[in-house]
């Protein structure tokens, strides 16, 4: 980061419409997400303004929903086995790109990346169309396949930022001192990843708990959290959304802000995510 | 120092991996796309161009790709003019607070799509929190019913769900240019507006570029918005690729739809590549 006295300087004179501006765009982010929060607390239904006869009866009926609680389980489960399977292979490409060369690299690098920028749409009917001619039947082991391969771009942008601030010097020690790769790879390249790889599953794992277009195509009988909320909503809508809605808010808030902290304690950079950002078109 | 063996141990299952489940799978789209359908729906493996033919003769598939085109050029533009000034903003004149400001900004970016979707929908129903707060607040006597079901909610709702993806290269582009450079413009008598126009501005070209590319295309292959908010005129080209795999049962034109798609994408990506290099040489 740039020294903080010339931005002083030039911010002294700062015009007070550029707050109002900034306070705006933040008010149209949050003021949507904050209605709904209100509202999963309305006791006479979704809408109606204002909002009167507070009740926390639309959560008492949520808990008890057993179709919402086994489509939350579904999901943990595609969560965690779409994590493991975006880890296990995002990892190594990210090492692959950062140290090894091999024909077709600069094309393996764009396929890997490009679920981050394609519309998820078009990743989804792909892999429907794989799964048809392997003779797979659609299930939740479909759906953990789709948002794992989706989700390699995740791992592997955030590892290969990790790489960049990354002394090799370390590993270059640890081989000459005798140790073979796999114990390098683990005592020393490994532990010194920790933070980024930490990241990686948190985004990962919030990102498929949310993932909606992918599944839609991959999706067998069983539904997960996102598809049952979206069959619900073609049905009308009920306070009882708001309050899964909140509940689902206040989760993937907690995951960023972890997921924030140990960015910020990996590199002191005020410009992380800015990887995630441009890895489309930069990385 | 990484010997042939390690530097095949981490390329090779991730490039099967990729090979296997986005490789393939983009190469049977491309495929599909030039399959038929028989009468008896079973896909039949003839290379035809009657799916791309179709797509030219039949008005509705060109003219709704034509209008997704228009949401998503609306969509961009929106979103990088609420992402710029808060980029702006954060990257020169938040002094105290910059670091909450960024979380505050980025957190969005994260939060559920279906949640925020959800949340537009609620406000913008004839019944909606927008609609009764007007009447509540005698601005209107009858609900408005542009509000739900058209291309504007669609347009409202994905500019709400991308601007946080825009910010993030915009604000990334501004956080690089040297603040040397803008003393250096202030020192030799430009004002704040020409410093802004003649330095920063042209310097966060390339971030602006990365913010317009990602809002255009995740905006143009949206499906979900169109169908909980857009109403039949806001219909979008993946609304149709969607009854194409689903009830109308034609993948094979669906898949001629998606490939024109990727192409698309790819060849935004390759010029936006192309202009952000050219732009990033100082």
């Amino acid at each position: 980061m740039s020294g903080s006295a010339p931005i002083k300087k030039f911010g002294s004179n700062q015009s007070p419409w550029l707050g109002c501006v900034a306070g705006a765009v933040f008010a149209f982010l949050y003021l949507p997400i904050l209605t709904l929060i209100v509202y999963s607390f309305n006791g006479s239904g979704v809408g109606g303004f204002p909002p009167h006869n507070l009740t926390l009866g639309w959560y008492r009926i949520l808990f008890a929903d057993d179709a919402i609680w086994s489509a939350v389980g579904n999901s943990l489960i595609v969560a965690i086995a779409a994590m493991i399977i975006a880890l296990a292979f995002g990892i190594p490409a990210a090492l692959a790109l950062d140290r090894a060369d091999f024909p077709g690299k600069a094309l393996f690098r764009r396929l890997v990346l490009l679920p981050l920028i394609l519309p998820g749409i078009i990743t989804g009917l792909s892999l429907l169309m794989l799964f048809r001619e392997a003779d797979l039947r659609l299930s939740l082991l479909t759906v953990i396949l789709g948002h794992g391969t989706a989700l390699i771009s995740v791992a592997t942008t955030e590892v290969f930022a990790g790489l960049q601030n990354f002394d090799r010097a370390q590993e270059e020690a640890s081989l000459d001192l005798g140790a073979n790769h796999w114990q390098t790879f683990w005592r020393i390249t490994v532990p010194n990843l920790r933070l980024s790889i930490i990241g990686a599953a948190l985004l990962i794992f919030t990102l498929s708990l949310d993932e909606i277009a992918v599944s839609f195509f991959l999706i067998g009988r069983e539904n997960t959290l996102p598809l049952e909320i979206w069959g619900r909503l073609r049905r009308g809508i009920t306070p009882e959304i708001n309050a899964i809605s909140t509940i689902i808010f206040i989760f993937s808030l907690v995951a960023i802000l972890v997921w924030y902290r140990l960015r910020t304690g990996g590199h002191r950079s005020g410009n992380i995510g800015a990887e995630m950002g441009t890895a489309g078109v930069q990385v | 120092m990484f010997s042939r063996a390690y530097r095949l141990a981490v390329s090779l299952p991730p490039v099967l991996w990729v090979g296997m489940f986005l490789l393939v799978p983009y190469a049977l789209l491309f495929c599909y796309s030039f399959w038929t359908v028989s009468a008896q729906q079973a896909i039949v493996h003839s290379w035809m161009l009657d799916n791309y033919r179709q797509l030219v003769r039949v008005n509705i598939y060109w003219q709704t790709l034509l209008r997704s085109m228009w949401i998503a050029a609306r969509v961009m533009v929106f979103s990088l003019l609420l992402a710029f000034p808060l980029a702006y903003f954060l990257s020169f004149h938040a002094t105290r607070r910059k670091d909450l400001f960024y979380q505050l900004a980025i957190i969005p970016l994260w939060v559920s799509y279906l949640v925020r979707a959800y949340a537009w929908k609620t406000i913008l129903g004839s019944d909606g929190v927008l609609n009764t707060l007007l009447q509540y607040a005698h601005l209107t006597t009858h609900p408005l019913a542009f509000l739900l079901y058209s291309p504007f909610a669609v347009v409202l709702t994905l500019t709400h769900i991308y601007t946080p993806f825009t910010f993030l290269p915009v604000y990334s582009a501004l956080e690089r240019i040297p603040r040397n450079l803008v003393e250096a413009s202030h020192d030799l008598g430009a004002s704040q507006w020409q410093t802004f126009w003649r330095v920063i501005f042209p310097l966060s070209l390339p971030g602006v570029l990365a913010g317009a590319t990602f809002a255009f295309v995740l905006a143009l292959g949206d499906f979900l918005a169109p169908l909980l908010l857009g109403g039949p005129s806001g219909i979008m080209i993946s609304n149709i690729v969607v009854s194409l795999f689903g009830a109308a049962y034609n993948w094979p034109l669906g898949s001629a739809i998606s490939f024109c798609m990727l192409l698309l994408v790819l060849t935004l990506l390759f010029f936006s590549e192309k202009l952000e290099k050219r732009w990033s040489v100082q």
